[in-house]
């Protein structure tokens, strides 16, 4: 069996100006945060971003990476408002899709499962549509003939999470309560690279919390703490502090290159 | 008992939200509301689902009795056997509310947290909504984005939009289009007030007073579910 480890640099080395990127986790927990600063540093561009938003979203936003931003919700969890993001938005330096939060899991789902749309009724009546008119609706051909939204798949060029464990082949498994929607991002994309706490010769636990498997992992990155500061439990949990220095930060730009300096490593 | 907080009574108001719900997931977003559905679960209705908030379902006694990942709460979602209460920044007089941004959605004054679960929410399963300041800013003619469906929208077979506990009053959209009406207002505020307070016309005929808390639910309140009063910095006195 191949032995998939790799670096973070050579992930994003696989990373092009202009293509759609999708990140794992959920708000604040379990993003590939190491995975996402060597995007930080790296000279890539014009992405656009597919991500239930945490600070993957504000930093990325900061850094000047992203064209558009595909998301439900962008939130720190513990402090509601990513402030990067919401200057982005305000200052109308991002195009945005901006979906139901079960839309955007349908999306991923379609693309997945090699579907041009699954039918939701999530967005109907809301302004979702509205701001996006590229999506449809369908009806349906039973003699119901109920009027659904068509959500279209949301195809990932790559896709980027961050496990507990993982074995050298790119087999990988969630410790914590949570899977969050990791494996359908790896489902919806070409590439999938996975970082992880530890490269493990076998699993402990039960089997169950193998969530991905080697069919859907291009590339293994041992990254220990490769979440903070988002909480990737029970490795660890959430670094309130070091989130709130990067919320402050974020706030009050004259302290953000020192922040951004130092978070870079 | 005379020395009943504001904010027991909106605990109670919130706990009444549930009244006949039965075996249903009780997501409740917000300190208030939190309160109200386990205030709920300990009285009137013992057979909600409540979570931790994560991945748990938990019992009274914080034991687990359920797993209810993300992609599982959506799978209820569409399943319908939920009533969400969401925060609003905005709600309009036909229940649309608005947690996306503030001003024009292509470049907005304010972005907020986006359209989260709320179209999914309002057009599957009972939806209620917590104001803890009722204001003008809040209580809109109209809302700058819909993100939660209101009654003047085509909205589906399952759309259930409850009521509107706000920290003066408690309201709904019985009434023929489904305008919002004034139900109760809570001891100490006055019709007069809540509709100062508001942007819109509101219907308010046999309005009546929100109910005080029970002895045993405020024994509940204050010493098993908040025995640090938390919920007086929701709802100052």
């Amino acid at each position: 069996m191949r032995d998939k480890r790799m670096t973070a640099d050579e992930v994003v080395g696989e990373i092009k100006d202009g293509m759609t990127v999708g990140i794992g986790g959920w708000g604040s927990r379990r993003k590939p945060m190491t995975l996402v600063k060597a995007i930080l540093r790296s000279g890539v561009e014009d992405l656009t971003v597919v991500t239930y938003g945490g600070p993957d979203a504000g930093l990325l936003c900061a850094a000047g990476k992203v064209r558009k931003l595909v998301y439900g919700f962008v939130s720190l969890d513990s402090i509601p408002y990513d402030p990067w993001f919401k200057r982005a938005r305000e200052t109308g330096a991002i195009e945005v899709l901006e979906l139901d939060e079960g839309m955007f899991q349908t999306g991923l789902r379609a693309a997945g499962h090699r579907l041009p749309f699954l039918p939701i009724r999530a967005g109907l009546g809301s302004d979702v549509l509205k701001y996006a008119p590229e999506l449809k609706t369908v009806r349906s051909p039973y003699d119901d003939g109920e009027e659904l939204v068509a959500m279209p798949a949301l195809k990932l060029d790559v896709a980027l999470v961050h496990l507990n464990r993982a074995d050298k082949h790119g087999n990988a498994q969630y410790l914590g309560p949570d899977p969050y929607f990791d494996d359908l991002f790896c489902l919806a994309a070409d590439r999938r690279y996975v970082s992880c706490e530890q490269v493990v010769e076998t699993f402990d636990g039960p089997p169950q919390t193998l969530l991905l498997n080697r069919m859907m992992v291009d590339g293994v990155v041992e990254a220990p703490g490769g979440a903070g500061f988002t909480s990737c439990v029970p490795d660890y949990g959430r670094d309130e502090a070091l989130q709130r220095e990067y919320a402050n930060a974020a706030t009050d730009l004259e302290q953000w290159p020192d922040f951004y300096e130092r978070f870079l490593g | 008992m005379s020395d009943v907080t504001r904010a027991e009574v909106c605990v109670t108001a919130c706990a009444d939200l549930f009244l006949g719900a039965g075996e249903t997931l009780a997501s409740p977003m917000g300190l208030i509301p939190s309160l109200g559905a386990k205030l709920a679960r300990l009285t009137s209705e013992p057979d909600l689902l409540l979570s931790d908030g994560e991945a748990f379902l938990l019992t009274p006694e914080s034991t687990v009795e359920g797993w209810l990942p993300y992609r599982k709460v959506f799978d209820v979602v569409a399943h319908g056997r939920r009533h969400v209460v969401m925060g609003a920044n905005q709600v309009d007089r036909f229940g649309n509310q608005n947690i996306s941004a503030i001003g024009d959605h292509a470049r907005p004054t304010r972005q907020l947290l986006g359209f989260r679960g709320a179209p999914g929410n309002t057009v599957n399963h009972r939806t209620s909504y917590w104001v803890p300041r009722h204001s003008t800013r809040v209580l809109v003619e109209a809302v700058d984005v819909v993100s939660g469906v209101g009654y003047d929208r085509a909205a589906g077979p399952f759309h259930d939009v409850h009521r509107v506990v706000t920290n003066l009053a408690v309201l709904d959209f019985d009434t023929p289009d489904h305008s919002m009406r004034i139900l109760s207002v809570h001891p100490g505020v006055s019709v007069d007030e809540v509709r100062k307070q508001t942007s819109f016309p509101l219907i308010a005929n046999n309005v009546t007073e929100t109910r005080l808390p029970t002895d045993e639910e405020l024994e509940l309140i204050r010493t098993r579910l908040d025995p640090q009063s938390k919920r007086d910095k929701e709802v100052p006195q």
